[in-house]
């Protein structure tokens, strides 16, 4: 199945390749043979495909450099981006989710929860301009956009993590919950553990397994947000690359980047996967009964 | 809770419905001798780079973000719906095929995919609807069939199939009405996400063209002045926040009410 998609995922959407045609009417005839799009979309698309066997993406309309060259360049700092945000989301996700599951019911439980739904509910490029609002315009510690040392990682990472700690709190509540109210926990306490050691060593260790995965899906989420994100901050990675592209209509970046972007996220989803079965042994058993 | 919730919703609802009413200035009505004036009487919102009334752009902005959203998810849940009982029902290679699509289309991240769309078709609300729907249909289409396959073999569908009812009888008269509760609480769980994809797209410019006022490309076309005039951006922005939140709350609520096990 993941090869599947991955196989399907490297050419990109046929059609995507169409895009060229509209890409320059008004420009003359001589720059579309050289992009090629005079040809017909099978010879654009296997022209395509070619390329991208190749490793390349071609060249951008306006800067006529290699789009590939410019998205190993930026990668790294999408990557950055996206470690920051996972350090906030992933410990605070976990804890906030833990002390919902642990005081279930409470004014702390339903606190938090709601919290999470309106963390949801905020709209990336908006929470990132309140933030950039709150931080550098009002308090002016930290500086507005651009890139350089650890200050300017701060803000982007924060509201990229936003909707990833939201939801990471809700899984990880509901997950709790539900192994709360497992017969080996019954039995845990039993036998007469402490409240705290069956909440903290049995409880804990068998919630990583399904929140492994969520953590992993929340990658995607990542690079949905970095278009976004990064753009409002001036974040030199492949999000405002690919924003740049559809402002200017550069369909080699475009696609470009979506092509990284989807590859990214599938090759992530398999790597989850494979993590998978090696922590949850059920896993195994069950694939080699099937 | 959950009345309040609709009654909320109701109320932007109709806040959008009745724009022309409410509102005191055209949406696209310039004024050049009020520009970026702060929230007053006069303008309850404030005014942006061109002296339009914010209040009324955000009125008329409702119109298409809930509109998109609304259509982008009556669409996916109608092919979901079809696709899912059909495969759900059909099993064998149907299925397999069927849910290989729908598995594809989940592994990717769906903004992405959605701004994919919107590249190959010229930018306009028309074409958010339908790169929303295009992704969205897969999860309807995972839930229902699910539902399908569970009871296939249950007796009231055993019974109808004793007494003679063709194969599209039992899909549409009897399994059908089965799944509706599940695909409504199903909307409301995916509508937040919808108003913010919308939103997203907008943003970008993919969405509604200017001068036609949208939540999305309002935040983003005043997002430079965001220090000399804050109020362009945060009641835009407030507007889809506060959308989403209700069709969130509403969905979980739902689902919860009725105890249905639905992934978001």
């Amino acid at each position: 199945m993941v090869t599947f998609s991955l196989t399907k995922a490297l050419p990109g959407d046929p059609a995507l390749s169409m895009v060229g045609e509209r890409a320059s009417p008004e420009v003359i005839e001589s720059i579309r043979r050289e992009l090629n799009t005079d040809k017909s979309f099978l010879v654009q698309y296997m022209g395509y495909v070619k390329l991208l066997l190749k490793g390349e993406f071609g060249r951008s309309y306006y800067s006529n450099r290699k789009v590939s060259e410019d998205i190993a360049a930026k990668f790294p700092n999408t990557l950055l981006l996206a470690l920051g945000a996972m350090l906030i989301a992933v410990p605070a996700g976990l804890l906030l989710g833990f002390l919902c599951a642990v005081k279930r019911g409470t004014v702390i439980d339903r606190g938090i929860s709601s919290l999470s739904v309106i963390g949801l509910s905020l709209p990336v490029f908006w929470s990132g301009l309140l933030i950039m609002l709150f931080f550098s315009l009002k308090m002016k510690i930290l500086p507005p956009s651009g890139m350089g040392d650890i200050r300017f990682l701060v803000m982007p990472s924060l509201t990229l993590a936003l909707p990833a700690l939201a939801t990471l709190t809700r899984i990880s509540r509901t997950t709790l919950i539900d192994l709360f109210g497992m017969p080996y926990v019954r039995t845990a306490r039993a036998k007469g553990l402490t409240e705290r050691r069956v909440k903290f060593i049995h409880v804990l260790k068998n919630a990583l397994i399904p929140l492994v995965t969520v953590i992993g899906l929340d990658f995607g989420s990542y690079l949905n947000g970095a278009v976004l994100t990064e753009t409002i901050f001036g974040w030199d990675g492949i999000g405002r690359f690919a924003m740049e592209g559809i402002i200017k209509r550069d369909y080699p970046v475009i696609m470009g980047c979506i092509i990284v972007g989807t590859t990214v996220y599938v090759l992530i989803n398999l790597v989850v996967d494979i993590i998978y079965h090696y922590l949850d042994p059920r896993v195994r058993l069950y694939a080699g009964n099937d | 809770m959950i009345k309040g919730i609709v009654i909320v919703l109701l109320i932007i609802l109709l806040a959008s419905v009745f724009a022309p009413v409410l509102s005191s200035h055209g949406p696209e009505e310039v004024n050049l001798d009020e520009l970026k004036q702060p929230p007053s009487l006069h303008h309850p919102l404030g005014t942006d780079n061109k002296g339009r009334d914010i209040l009324s752009r955000v009125l008329y902005g409702g119109r298409i973000s809930l509109s998109v959203a609304l259509v982008a998810a009556v669409v996916s849940m109608s092919i979901g719906l079809l696709v899912g009982l059909v495969s759900g029902y059909a099993g064998g290679k149907t299925d397999t095929f069927v849910m290989l699509i729908v598995d594809f289309i989940l592994a990717f991240p769906s903004l992405l995919l959605a701004i994919g769309i919107s590249v190959i078709l010229p930018p306009g609300i028309y074409t958010v609807m339908i790169a929303i729907a295009s992704v969205g249909w897969a999860s309807f289409a995972r839930l229902v069939r699910g539902h399908v396959l569970s009871s296939r073999e249950a007796p009231f569908v055993e019974a109808a199939r004793a007494i003679g009812c063709s194969s599209w009888r039992i899909l549409f008269v009897h399994l059908l009405p089965q799944c509706v509760p599940l695909v409504i609480v199903m909307m409301g769980l995916k509508l937040g996400g919808y108003i913010l994809t919308e939103a997203s797209l907008s943003f970008l410019g993919l969405g509604a063209q200017p001068p036609m006022p949208s939540w999305g490309s309002m935040v983003s076309a005043n997002r430079i002045f965001i220090m000399a005039a804050p109020w362009m951006v945060i009641f835009p922005g407030l507007a889809i926040a506060v959308t989403a939140l209700c069709f969130n709350m509403l969905g979980d609520g739902l689902r919860d009410r009725y105890g249905l096990e639905i992934k978001g």
